[in-house]
């Protein structure tokens, strides 16, 4: 007994000297990561724990004195006397809907640039990404003239077509006002999630649809029973992609309307900005810890059911 | 025969519609940029019966333009500099060498790609480090958020760069950082392109960090001037439309230069990993 454990502890300081020697001389030395980690943890890490701890307190910008107040600012957001609720709704919608528009659509569109068009596949390609690039004020600026209700291009061109009961107070009217901001922001962003499945759809090997072909499957079914399931890692990352970025949305939104008509259309982040400006900084960051955990908790089931699909395939 | 032709047919008049759809917007502020104010109220698609260049004179005198300029090539270049080597190295010295220690660095450090920014803490960060209200401070602060995804696109290429290579070179004699800035780094190129041009655009085309922390507006990047020019001539889309036109010449330039890198680096993540 006692022989084995010195015996071990021999080999462990022996184990530990050539580990230090090994140190020493390797040339992947740790200071590398130095840098990226430090900047990491100060501007990422650090601001998002302290953020959970400031959840807990009534942090604001009147007082200088900051108290523990356990889950009061989760109850004033969980409260239906405020408005917190809404928006976190309005978020969740905005998630929901650019997840289901942008992966049909982009998938639509990669199919359409893979089998439908050959040769100028590559140039559709080019022009579709672009909107992805522009500066998301910009695009905000620009669509806020397009959806403009009396002299936006959008109605003028519906008017033009005889189609003038389709034109909407685009940005104006508070019950469409989120889902014209979701038009826009798929316009933005389908681009990107075209060019994922794209690259997706490439990596498919040929021999599976000619096979398809041979057992006379239609286009429909080879869709579903080959593209789809052979598909599915790729469109769970590109679901992963729009999910995180839907529940972080901010700039479109504040491009567009700042929440408005009204708070019509304020998301958690925009109401996160303006808590920080009236100065209720307690509520604010519980409002990020929400998002947060609701982030994980969706992220978890997105993979969970995603991965889930395929090994039933 | 006939119907497959057709439908080669229709399926390219799709995309063509797709594509004009994509480009309709750039197309109106190209237009718009051009005409004086009266025509250019509407923001109409009609083409321009005169041709008003003035109005990027104006926008640069009144807009302060060049000042904005400046910044935000500053901001994106210097941060995407310092934030591509920061995660070229890490991702060399995680990807190397692989102990257990390393390995859990390396996941967390890509856990900040999912990780949200909480920007009311991140103030008093910024506060504490006496980086609010400057511009080394932005751009320290870009260089960090492009230092999770930094890391995962070029720890996946390190590993195509054979190892034979880091013991020839160690063998003649060089040290960790010659090793790294003079054997690999070349061989990291097309990576490091594609880790910039993303950067670069990112940058460019953020404006939350400087609506949170920067107050001076002379300190203000090309995007948050853009906005703020729009309050003051808001009746004036001629002026606002070249002001746009200005913003996002170098992001087409830089997009067209560099569309291959950029698609290479979307893909690589999401469809390998």
């Amino acid at each position: 007994m006692q022989r084995s454990k010195a015996l071990v502890k021999e080999t462990k300081t022996e184990a530990s000297i050539k580990n230090k020697v090994r140190f020493k001389r390797t040339p992947y030395p740790f200071y590398f990561v130095v840098g990226a980690l430090t900047l990491y943890l100060i501007f990422a890490v650090i601001p998002s724990l302290i953020g959970l701890l400031y959840s807990f307190t009534d942090w604001n910008s009147y007082t200088t004195e900051i108290n523990f107040v356990g889950f009061a600012n989760f109850a004033t957001i969980f409260s239906s006397d405020e408005n917190y609720l809404s928006y976190i709704k309005n978020t969740l919608v905005f998630t929901v809907v650019t997840i289901i528009l942008k992966t049909v659509l982009g998938l639509l569109f990669a199919l359409l640039l893979t089998d439908g068009v050959k040769k100028l596949s590559h140039f559709h390609r080019l022009i579709i990404y672009l909107p992805v690039v522009l500066p998301t004020l910009v695009v905000g600026l620009v669509f806020k003239s397009i959806l403009n209700p009396q002299t936006g291009v959008l109605n003028e061109f519906l008017r033009g077509v005889g189609l003038s009961g389709l034109a909407q107070k685009w940005l104006v009217d508070a019950n469409i006002a989120l889902f014209s901001i979701i038009g826009v922001d798929t316009w933005k962003g389908v681009g990107y999630i075209m060019v994922i499945l794209l690259a997706g759809l490439q990596a498919i090997p040929r021999d599976y649809y000619e096979a398809a072909e041979i057992d006379g499957a239609s286009f429909w079914q080879r869709l579903w029973h080959v593209t789809l399931p052979l598909l599915m890692p790729v469109l769970t990352v590109t679901t992963v992609l729009n999910l995180l970025y839907g529940l972080k949305v901010f700039d479109i939104v504040y491009a567009l309307t700042n929440g408005g008509p009204g708070y019509a259309t304020d998301v958690v982040y925009t109401s996160v900005f303006k808590e920080y400006g009236q100065g209720r900084y307690g509520v604010a960051s519980a409002l990020s810890t929400v998002l947060f955990i609701i982030m994980i908790v969706f992220g978890y089931f997105v993979i969970r059911l995603m991965t889930r699909k395929t090994e039933v395939e | 025969m006939k119907p497959k032709y057709l439908k080669a047919l229709g399926f390219n008049t799709i995309a063509v519609f797709l594509s004009l759809l994509a480009f309709i917007p750039i197309y109106i502020v190209v237009v718009n940029a051009l005409k004086d104010k009266t025509s250019a109220s509407a923001m109409g698609i009609d083409f321009p019966t005169t041709f008003h260049f003035d109005n990027f004179l104006t926008v640069f005198e009144k807009g302060k333009l060049g000042q904005s300029f400046f910044n935000s090539m500053l901001y994106s270049v210097t941060s995407t500099v310092i934030g591509t080597i920061l995660a070229a190295m890490a991702a060399f010295g995680l990807a190397r060498s692989r102990t257990r220690f390393n390995r859990i660095i390396y996941f967390f450090l890509i856990m900040g790609i999912a990780l949200p920014t909480n920007y009311v803490t991140l103030t008093q960060v910024m506060q504490v480090t006496h980086l609010i209200n400057s511009q080394l401070g932005i751009i320290i602060l870009y260089a960090a958020g492009q230092i999770p995804f930094g890391v995962f696109l070029m720890y996946g290429f390190v590993q195509t760069v054979p190892r034979e290579l880091d013991e020839a070179a160690i063998i003649d004699g060089c040290n960790p950082l010659q090793l790294f800035f003079v054997v690999i780094l070349p061989l990291l190129i097309p990576a490091l392109v594609t880790l910039s041009v993303l950067s670069f655009l990112g940058a460019w085309s953020d404006f939350i960090a400087p609506l949170y922390f920067l107050d001076n507006s002379t300190y203000w990047p090309m995007t948050l001037a853009i906005y703020n020019f729009f309050g003051q001539f808001q009746s004036d889309w001629s002026l606002v439309s070249a002001d746009i036109l200005l913003t996002i010449m170098p992001v087409l330039l830089v997009y067209l230069a560099a569309q291959r890198f950029i698609l290479s680096g979307l893909t690589t993540g999401a469809v390998k990993g």
